[in-house]
Protein backbone atom coordinates (compact mmCIF):
# COMPACT_ATOMS: atom_id res chain seq x y z
CA UNK A 1 0.00 0.00 0.00
CA UNK A 2 2.74 2.45 0.73
CA UNK A 3 4.87 1.18 -2.10
CA UNK A 4 2.09 2.26 -4.37
CA UNK A 5 1.22 5.68 -2.88
CA UNK A 6 5.06 6.24 -3.19
CA UNK A 7 4.96 5.22 -7.20
CA UNK A 8 1.66 7.29 -7.95
CA UNK A 9 3.37 10.41 -5.89
CA UNK A 10 7.06 11.26 -7.48
CA UNK A 11 9.02 13.04 -4.74
CA UNK A 12 8.88 16.86 -6.09
CA UNK A 13 11.24 18.86 -4.72
CA UNK A 14 11.45 23.06 -5.06
CA UNK A 15 15.07 22.64 -5.97
CA UNK A 16 16.76 20.09 -6.97
CA UNK A 17 20.67 19.85 -7.79
CA UNK A 18 20.48 16.63 -9.34
CA UNK A 19 18.23 18.34 -11.78
CA UNK A 20 20.47 21.32 -12.49
CA UNK A 21 23.57 18.85 -12.67
CA UNK A 22 21.30 16.28 -15.40
CA UNK A 23 20.35 19.09 -17.82
CA UNK A 24 23.34 21.38 -17.67
CA UNK A 25 23.35 21.73 -21.23
CA UNK A 26 19.53 22.73 -21.34
CA UNK A 27 19.47 25.19 -19.24
CA UNK A 28 22.62 26.53 -21.26
CA UNK A 29 20.83 26.87 -24.10
CA UNK A 30 17.70 28.85 -22.52
CA UNK A 31 19.80 31.32 -20.69
CA UNK A 32 22.10 31.86 -23.86
CA UNK A 33 18.90 32.81 -25.64
CA UNK A 34 17.35 34.80 -22.85
CA UNK A 35 20.65 37.00 -22.62
CA UNK A 36 21.26 37.62 -26.50
CA UNK A 37 17.34 38.55 -26.35
CA UNK A 38 17.59 41.06 -23.61
CA UNK A 39 20.88 42.86 -24.83
CA UNK A 40 19.55 43.10 -28.89
CA UNK A 41 16.71 43.86 -27.71
CA UNK A 42 17.49 46.55 -25.06
CA UNK A 43 20.43 48.08 -27.82
CA UNK A 44 17.86 48.06 -30.89
CA UNK A 45 15.12 50.00 -28.28
CA UNK A 46 18.24 52.59 -27.45
CA UNK A 47 18.86 52.84 -30.75
CA UNK A 48 15.01 53.81 -31.59
CA UNK A 49 14.87 55.86 -28.61
CA UNK A 50 17.07 58.00 -28.67
CA UNK A 51 16.45 60.39 -31.09
CA UNK A 52 13.21 60.34 -30.56
CA UNK A 53 14.10 61.44 -27.61
CA UNK A 54 16.38 64.29 -29.22
CA UNK A 55 13.63 65.17 -31.73
CA UNK A 56 11.10 65.67 -28.79
CA UNK A 57 13.39 67.61 -26.98
CA UNK A 58 14.10 69.83 -29.68
CA UNK A 59 10.53 70.40 -31.11
CA UNK A 60 8.35 70.33 -27.84
CA UNK A 61 5.14 69.96 -29.97
CA UNK A 62 6.32 66.77 -30.85
CA UNK A 63 6.75 65.91 -27.64
CA UNK A 64 3.14 65.39 -26.55
CA UNK A 65 2.44 62.63 -29.46
CA UNK A 66 5.40 60.57 -28.99
CA UNK A 67 4.96 59.96 -24.90
CA UNK A 68 1.23 59.32 -25.95
CA UNK A 69 1.97 56.57 -28.62
CA UNK A 70 4.73 54.98 -26.80
CA UNK A 71 2.21 55.05 -23.62
CA UNK A 72 -0.74 53.36 -25.46
CA UNK A 73 1.67 50.75 -26.78
CA UNK A 74 2.78 50.53 -23.14
CA UNK A 75 -0.70 49.78 -21.50
CA UNK A 76 -1.00 46.48 -24.10
CA UNK A 77 -0.46 43.21 -22.83
CA UNK A 78 2.59 41.73 -23.64
CA UNK A 79 1.06 38.21 -24.37
CA UNK A 80 -1.88 40.45 -26.70
CA UNK A 81 1.31 42.26 -28.27
CA UNK A 82 2.80 39.23 -29.45
CA UNK A 83 -0.65 37.56 -30.79
CA UNK A 84 -1.31 41.02 -32.91
CA UNK A 85 2.39 40.37 -34.38
CA UNK A 86 2.49 36.70 -34.57
CA UNK A 87 0.12 36.43 -37.42
CA UNK A 88 2.40 38.60 -39.85
CA UNK A 89 5.63 38.39 -38.59
CA UNK A 90 5.14 34.23 -38.17
CA UNK A 91 5.94 32.43 -34.54
CA UNK A 92 9.66 33.47 -34.80
CA UNK A 93 12.61 35.29 -33.04
CA UNK A 94 11.83 38.60 -34.66
CA UNK A 95 8.37 38.41 -33.28
CA UNK A 96 9.20 38.20 -29.87
CA UNK A 97 12.38 41.05 -30.96
CA UNK A 98 9.58 43.74 -31.62
CA UNK A 99 7.72 42.99 -29.22
CA UNK A 100 10.57 43.58 -26.25
CA UNK A 101 11.70 46.81 -28.38
CA UNK A 102 8.06 48.60 -28.38
CA UNK A 103 7.86 47.65 -24.81
CA UNK A 104 11.08 49.30 -24.18
CA UNK A 105 10.85 52.06 -25.90
CA UNK A 106 8.53 54.30 -23.31
CA UNK A 107 11.14 53.83 -20.19
CA UNK A 108 14.15 55.30 -22.78
CA UNK A 109 12.32 58.15 -24.48
CA UNK A 110 10.89 59.39 -21.34
CA UNK A 111 13.49 59.03 -19.61
CA UNK A 112 16.10 60.68 -22.13
CA UNK A 113 13.53 63.13 -22.70
CA UNK A 114 13.27 64.21 -18.94
CA UNK A 115 17.88 64.35 -18.67
CA UNK A 116 17.61 66.25 -21.95
CA UNK A 117 15.32 68.91 -20.81
CA UNK A 118 16.78 69.02 -16.97
CA UNK A 119 20.45 70.51 -18.89
CA UNK A 120 20.54 73.90 -17.07
CA UNK A 121 19.95 77.19 -19.41
CA UNK A 122 23.14 78.53 -18.24
CA UNK A 123 25.13 75.37 -19.14
CA UNK A 124 23.68 75.29 -22.82
CA UNK A 125 24.25 79.39 -23.00
CA UNK A 126 27.85 79.12 -21.70
CA UNK A 127 28.71 76.37 -24.52
CA UNK A 128 26.94 78.44 -27.30
CA UNK A 129 29.46 80.93 -25.96
CA UNK A 130 32.39 78.68 -26.93
CA UNK A 131 31.25 78.36 -30.17
CA UNK A 132 29.66 74.98 -30.01
CA UNK A 133 27.51 73.97 -32.81
CA UNK A 134 24.13 72.18 -32.55
CA UNK A 135 25.62 68.81 -32.81
CA UNK A 136 28.65 69.59 -30.46
CA UNK A 137 26.07 70.84 -27.86
CA UNK A 138 24.49 67.99 -28.22
CA UNK A 139 27.11 65.38 -27.58
CA UNK A 140 29.54 67.40 -25.31
CA UNK A 141 27.24 69.10 -23.21
CA UNK A 142 23.28 67.81 -23.24
CA UNK A 143 24.67 64.05 -23.33
CA UNK A 144 26.83 64.18 -20.67
CA UNK A 145 24.48 65.85 -18.14
CA UNK A 146 21.66 64.00 -19.18
CA UNK A 147 23.71 60.58 -18.76
CA UNK A 148 22.63 59.75 -15.11
CA UNK A 149 19.00 60.10 -15.98
CA UNK A 150 19.26 58.67 -19.48
CA UNK A 151 21.20 55.15 -17.57
CA UNK A 152 18.30 54.87 -15.13
CA UNK A 153 15.81 54.43 -18.28
CA UNK A 154 18.08 51.73 -19.64
CA UNK A 155 18.98 50.22 -16.43
CA UNK A 156 14.45 49.85 -15.50
CA UNK A 157 14.11 49.10 -19.30
CA UNK A 158 16.52 46.18 -19.26
CA UNK A 159 15.35 44.48 -15.99
CA UNK A 160 11.48 44.70 -17.21
CA UNK A 161 13.26 42.96 -20.14
CA UNK A 162 14.47 39.80 -18.82
CA UNK A 163 11.14 39.48 -17.11
CA UNK A 164 9.25 39.63 -20.39
CA UNK A 165 11.59 37.75 -22.78
CA UNK A 166 9.68 34.54 -20.67
CA UNK A 167 6.26 35.79 -22.48
CA UNK A 168 7.98 35.08 -25.67
CA UNK A 169 7.78 31.33 -25.06
CA UNK A 170 3.83 31.65 -26.53
CA UNK A 171 5.43 32.09 -29.73
CA UNK A 172 7.97 29.56 -29.13
CA UNK A 173 11.09 32.23 -28.13
CA UNK A 174 11.22 32.53 -24.38
CA UNK A 175 14.83 31.76 -23.17
CA UNK A 176 14.04 31.21 -19.64
CA UNK A 177 10.36 31.00 -20.29
CA UNK A 178 10.87 27.37 -22.19
CA UNK A 179 11.98 25.89 -18.81
CA UNK A 180 9.15 27.20 -16.77
CA UNK A 181 6.22 26.20 -19.04
CA UNK A 182 7.95 23.06 -19.56
CA UNK A 183 7.71 22.52 -16.12
CA UNK A 184 4.19 23.18 -15.70
CA UNK A 185 3.37 21.02 -18.87
CA UNK A 186 5.74 18.02 -17.28
CA UNK A 187 3.81 17.17 -14.72
CA UNK A 188 4.53 20.36 -12.20
CA UNK A 189 8.00 19.62 -11.95
CA UNK A 190 8.84 22.19 -9.48
CA UNK A 191 12.53 22.19 -9.55
CA UNK A 192 12.64 22.78 -13.40
CA UNK A 193 10.02 26.13 -12.69
CA UNK A 194 12.46 27.22 -9.57
CA UNK A 195 15.86 26.92 -11.27
CA UNK A 196 14.09 28.53 -14.31
CA UNK A 197 13.27 31.64 -11.77
CA UNK A 198 15.95 32.05 -9.66
CA UNK A 199 17.70 32.47 -13.04
CA UNK A 200 15.65 34.95 -14.39
CA UNK A 201 15.59 37.20 -11.33
CA UNK A 202 19.89 36.82 -10.78
CA UNK A 203 20.17 37.83 -14.76
CA UNK A 204 18.28 40.87 -13.88
CA UNK A 205 20.12 41.51 -10.62
CA UNK A 206 23.46 40.94 -12.66
CA UNK A 207 22.70 43.00 -15.46
CA UNK A 208 21.51 45.91 -13.07
CA UNK A 209 24.70 45.64 -11.50
CA UNK A 210 26.73 45.61 -14.31
CA UNK A 211 24.90 48.92 -15.44
CA UNK A 212 25.20 50.69 -12.48
CA UNK A 213 28.73 50.32 -12.84
CA UNK A 214 29.08 51.31 -16.03
CA UNK A 215 27.37 54.53 -15.11
CA UNK A 216 29.77 55.39 -12.46
CA UNK A 217 32.43 54.93 -15.00
CA UNK A 218 31.26 56.77 -17.29
CA UNK A 219 30.18 59.51 -15.03
CA UNK A 220 33.05 60.04 -12.94
CA UNK A 221 32.18 63.33 -12.06
CA UNK A 222 28.61 62.72 -10.40
CA UNK A 223 30.89 60.81 -7.59
CA UNK A 224 32.23 63.83 -6.52
CA UNK A 225 29.56 65.94 -6.00
CA UNK A 226 27.38 63.50 -3.97
CA UNK A 227 29.77 62.88 -1.80
CA UNK B 1 -0.74 30.34 -43.08
CA UNK B 2 -0.65 33.13 -45.74
CA UNK B 3 0.23 36.01 -43.88
CA UNK B 4 -0.78 39.23 -45.68
CA UNK B 5 -4.67 39.89 -45.93
CA UNK B 6 -5.64 36.62 -45.32
CA UNK B 7 -5.38 36.70 -41.22
CA UNK B 8 -7.03 40.20 -41.25
CA UNK B 9 -10.03 38.85 -43.61
CA UNK B 10 -10.22 35.40 -41.34
CA UNK B 11 -9.97 37.80 -38.22
CA UNK B 12 -12.58 40.13 -39.35
CA UNK B 13 -14.92 36.66 -40.39
CA UNK B 14 -14.09 35.62 -36.62
CA UNK B 15 -15.29 38.80 -35.17
CA UNK B 16 -18.73 38.49 -37.19
CA UNK B 17 -19.24 34.50 -36.27
CA UNK B 18 -21.98 34.33 -33.28
CA UNK B 19 -20.88 31.34 -32.29
CA UNK B 20 -17.06 32.92 -31.22
CA UNK B 21 -19.29 35.61 -28.57
CA UNK B 22 -21.39 32.80 -27.04
CA UNK B 23 -21.34 29.96 -24.45
CA UNK B 24 -18.03 29.22 -21.34
CA UNK B 25 -15.81 30.04 -24.26
CA UNK B 26 -17.28 33.01 -25.97
CA UNK B 27 -15.58 36.59 -25.92
CA UNK B 28 -18.62 37.71 -23.22
CA UNK B 29 -17.88 34.84 -20.71
CA UNK B 30 -14.23 35.17 -21.22
CA UNK B 31 -14.54 38.64 -20.65
CA UNK B 32 -16.08 38.34 -17.65
CA UNK B 33 -13.79 35.95 -16.12
CA UNK B 34 -10.86 38.47 -16.80
CA UNK B 35 -12.63 41.39 -14.95
CA UNK B 36 -13.52 38.76 -12.26
CA UNK B 37 -9.41 37.77 -11.99
CA UNK B 38 -8.33 41.77 -11.81
CA UNK B 39 -11.12 42.99 -9.88
CA UNK B 40 -10.35 40.10 -7.26
CA UNK B 41 -6.67 40.09 -7.49
CA UNK B 42 -6.80 44.29 -6.80
CA UNK B 43 -9.20 43.94 -4.11
CA UNK B 44 -7.22 41.58 -2.59
CA UNK B 45 -3.92 43.59 -2.73
CA UNK B 46 -5.33 46.95 -1.59
CA UNK B 47 -6.79 45.22 1.73
CA UNK B 48 -3.42 44.44 2.29
CA UNK B 49 -1.68 47.26 1.19
CA UNK B 50 -3.57 50.78 1.16
CA UNK B 51 -4.14 50.12 5.33
CA UNK B 52 -0.19 49.43 5.89
CA UNK B 53 0.24 52.39 3.29
CA UNK B 54 -1.25 54.51 4.72
CA UNK B 55 -0.06 53.59 8.26
CA UNK B 56 3.57 53.33 7.43
CA UNK B 57 3.14 57.13 5.65
CA UNK B 58 1.79 58.29 8.52
CA UNK B 59 4.46 57.13 10.71
CA UNK B 60 6.84 58.27 8.19
CA UNK B 61 8.62 54.80 8.37
CA UNK B 62 8.96 52.10 6.48
CA UNK B 63 10.34 53.97 2.98
CA UNK B 64 13.05 52.06 2.30
CA UNK B 65 11.23 48.43 1.81
CA UNK B 66 8.16 50.08 -0.44
CA UNK B 67 11.24 51.02 -2.64
CA UNK B 68 13.14 47.30 -1.93
CA UNK B 69 9.58 45.96 -2.50
CA UNK B 70 8.91 48.29 -5.65
CA UNK B 71 12.17 47.55 -7.34
CA UNK B 72 12.23 43.86 -6.98
CA UNK B 73 8.71 42.99 -8.25
CA UNK B 74 10.46 44.40 -11.32
CA UNK B 75 12.87 41.56 -11.73
CA UNK B 76 10.40 38.85 -11.12
CA UNK B 77 9.28 37.55 -14.29
CA UNK B 78 4.96 37.65 -14.31
CA UNK B 79 4.93 33.89 -15.44
CA UNK B 80 7.32 32.57 -13.20
CA UNK B 81 5.36 33.62 -10.21
CA UNK B 82 2.57 32.31 -11.88
CA UNK B 83 3.54 29.44 -12.56
CA UNK B 84 5.00 29.05 -9.21
CA UNK B 85 1.65 29.47 -7.37
CA UNK B 86 0.22 27.75 -10.03
CA UNK B 87 2.27 24.49 -8.86
CA UNK B 88 1.82 24.87 -5.05
CA UNK B 89 -1.12 23.16 -4.29
CA UNK B 90 -3.22 26.46 -3.89
CA UNK B 91 -6.06 24.59 -5.12
CA UNK B 92 -8.28 24.60 -8.22
CA UNK B 93 -9.18 27.14 -10.99
CA UNK B 94 -8.27 30.41 -10.83
CA UNK B 95 -7.05 31.03 -7.27
CA UNK B 96 -3.74 30.90 -7.55
CA UNK B 97 -4.13 33.36 -10.40
CA UNK B 98 -5.30 35.61 -7.93
CA UNK B 99 -3.01 35.53 -5.32
CA UNK B 100 -0.17 35.45 -7.73
CA UNK B 101 -1.51 38.92 -9.68
CA UNK B 102 -2.04 40.04 -6.24
CA UNK B 103 1.37 40.08 -5.58
CA UNK B 104 2.09 42.12 -8.34
CA UNK B 105 -0.61 44.57 -7.55
CA UNK B 106 1.00 45.60 -4.24
CA UNK B 107 3.89 47.81 -5.03
CA UNK B 108 1.59 50.45 -6.75
CA UNK B 109 -0.95 50.23 -4.06
CA UNK B 110 1.84 50.16 -1.08
CA UNK B 111 4.43 53.06 -2.95
CA UNK B 112 1.26 55.63 -3.59
CA UNK B 113 -0.11 54.94 -0.28
CA UNK B 114 3.12 55.48 1.47
CA UNK B 115 4.11 58.58 -0.55
CA UNK B 116 0.71 60.22 -0.46
CA UNK B 117 0.34 60.43 3.27
CA UNK B 118 4.19 60.93 4.08
CA UNK B 119 4.51 64.05 1.69
CA UNK B 120 1.80 65.64 2.97
CA UNK B 121 2.65 69.06 3.47
CA UNK B 122 4.40 69.05 7.22
CA UNK B 123 3.32 72.67 7.87
CA UNK B 124 -0.82 71.15 7.51
CA UNK B 125 -0.08 68.62 9.79
CA UNK B 126 1.61 71.04 12.19
CA UNK B 127 -1.37 73.61 12.20
CA UNK B 128 -3.83 70.00 12.75
CA UNK B 129 -1.88 69.54 15.65
CA UNK B 130 -1.58 73.00 16.88
CA UNK B 131 -5.66 72.93 17.08
CA UNK B 132 -5.68 70.14 19.06
CA UNK B 133 -5.94 67.14 16.54
CA UNK B 134 -5.16 63.89 17.62
CA UNK B 135 -3.44 61.66 15.69
CA UNK B 136 -6.28 59.38 14.24
CA UNK B 137 -8.00 62.87 13.18
CA UNK B 138 -5.02 64.28 11.54
CA UNK B 139 -5.01 60.85 9.51
CA UNK B 140 -8.78 61.05 8.71
CA UNK B 141 -9.06 64.95 8.44
CA UNK B 142 -5.94 66.20 7.03
CA UNK B 143 -3.56 63.55 5.58
CA UNK B 144 -6.02 60.71 3.70
CA UNK B 145 -8.16 63.57 1.83
CA UNK B 146 -5.27 65.19 0.95
CA UNK B 147 -3.51 61.86 -0.61
CA UNK B 148 -6.16 60.44 -2.32
CA UNK B 149 -5.18 61.61 -5.84
CA UNK B 150 -2.01 59.66 -5.22
CA UNK B 151 -3.87 56.77 -3.84
CA UNK B 152 -6.03 56.54 -7.00
CA UNK B 153 -3.10 57.16 -8.92
CA UNK B 154 -2.05 53.54 -7.31
CA UNK B 155 -4.86 51.92 -7.77
CA UNK B 156 -5.46 52.90 -11.77
CA UNK B 157 -1.42 51.53 -12.36
CA UNK B 158 -2.36 48.19 -9.95
CA UNK B 159 -5.43 47.51 -12.00
CA UNK B 160 -4.20 48.40 -15.75
CA UNK B 161 -1.19 46.47 -14.53
CA UNK B 162 -2.97 43.49 -13.55
CA UNK B 163 -5.88 43.55 -16.35
CA UNK B 164 -2.36 43.60 -18.62
CA UNK B 165 -1.24 40.58 -16.78
CA UNK B 166 -4.21 38.67 -16.39
CA UNK B 167 -3.82 37.10 -19.94
CA UNK B 168 -0.99 35.38 -19.16
CA UNK B 169 -3.29 33.25 -17.01
CA UNK B 170 -4.76 30.93 -20.04
CA UNK B 171 -0.05 29.76 -20.09
CA UNK B 172 -0.78 28.12 -16.86
CA UNK B 173 -4.54 26.83 -17.15
CA UNK B 174 -6.73 29.84 -15.97
CA UNK B 175 -9.08 31.51 -17.80
CA UNK B 176 -9.63 35.01 -19.37
CA UNK B 177 -9.00 36.25 -22.68
CA UNK B 178 -5.77 34.86 -22.69
CA UNK B 179 -7.72 31.58 -23.61
CA UNK B 180 -8.28 32.45 -27.33
CA UNK B 181 -4.66 33.10 -27.78
CA UNK B 182 -2.93 30.50 -26.32
CA UNK B 183 -5.98 28.00 -28.21
CA UNK B 184 -5.41 30.13 -31.10
CA UNK B 185 -1.59 29.22 -30.99
CA UNK B 186 -2.23 25.65 -30.37
CA UNK B 187 -4.69 24.78 -33.43
CA UNK B 188 -2.67 27.50 -35.45
CA UNK B 189 -5.66 29.62 -35.88
CA UNK B 190 -4.11 32.72 -36.54
CA UNK B 191 -7.20 34.77 -37.33
CA UNK B 192 -8.37 33.37 -33.14
CA UNK B 193 -4.94 34.34 -31.74
CA UNK B 194 -5.02 37.71 -33.65
CA UNK B 195 -9.00 38.57 -32.07
CA UNK B 196 -7.46 37.51 -28.54
CA UNK B 197 -4.76 40.22 -28.96
CA UNK B 198 -7.30 43.05 -30.01
CA UNK B 199 -9.59 42.28 -27.82
CA UNK B 200 -7.43 42.10 -24.50
CA UNK B 201 -5.38 45.30 -25.34
CA UNK B 202 -8.97 47.08 -26.22
CA UNK B 203 -10.31 46.14 -22.77
CA UNK B 204 -6.73 47.61 -21.39
CA UNK B 205 -7.54 50.43 -23.04
CA UNK B 206 -10.65 51.48 -22.40
CA UNK B 207 -10.01 50.30 -18.60
CA UNK B 208 -7.25 52.83 -18.55
CA UNK B 209 -9.38 55.50 -20.00
CA UNK B 210 -12.21 54.79 -17.36
CA UNK B 211 -9.83 55.12 -14.88
CA UNK B 212 -8.18 58.22 -15.98
CA UNK B 213 -11.34 59.83 -15.66
CA UNK B 214 -11.94 58.29 -12.35
CA UNK B 215 -8.37 59.67 -11.27
CA UNK B 216 -9.03 63.20 -12.73
CA UNK B 217 -12.52 63.12 -10.71
CA UNK B 218 -10.95 62.55 -7.29
CA UNK B 219 -7.79 64.81 -7.76
CA UNK B 220 -8.43 68.58 -6.49
CA UNK B 221 -8.56 70.97 -9.07
CA UNK B 222 -5.55 72.95 -7.92
CA UNK B 223 -3.50 69.51 -7.99
CA UNK B 224 -4.71 68.52 -11.99
CA UNK B 225 -1.73 70.98 -13.38
CA UNK B 226 0.96 69.53 -11.10
CA UNK B 227 -0.01 65.53 -11.69
CA UNK B 228 -0.33 65.86 -15.43
CA UNK B 229 3.40 66.74 -16.03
Amino acid sequence: MHALAAADEPPNPWFSLQFARENTSAIMTALQEHVLLTVVAVLLACLVAFPLAVLAARRPRLAGPVLGISGVIYTIPSLALFAILAPFTGASKTTVLIGLVLYALLVLVRNTLVGLRAVPDEVRDAARGMGYGPRQMLWRVEVPVALPTIMVGVRVATVSTVALVTVGVIVGYGGLGQLLLAGFQNNFYRAEIMTATVLTVALALFLDLLLLLITRWLTPWTRRSAS
Amino acid sequence: MNADGGVVTDTVRWFNDPLNWQGPDGVWHLTAVHLWITFAAVLLAAVVSLPLGVWMGHRSRGGGIVVVIANLSRAVPTLALLTLFAVANLGFGNRPTILALAVFAVPPLLANAYIGVAEVDRDAKDAARGMGMSGMQVLRVVELPLAVPLIAAGLRTAVVQVCATASLAALVAGGGLGVLINLGFSQRRFEQVLAGGLLIALLCLVLEGLLALLQRAVTPEAFRRSSAS
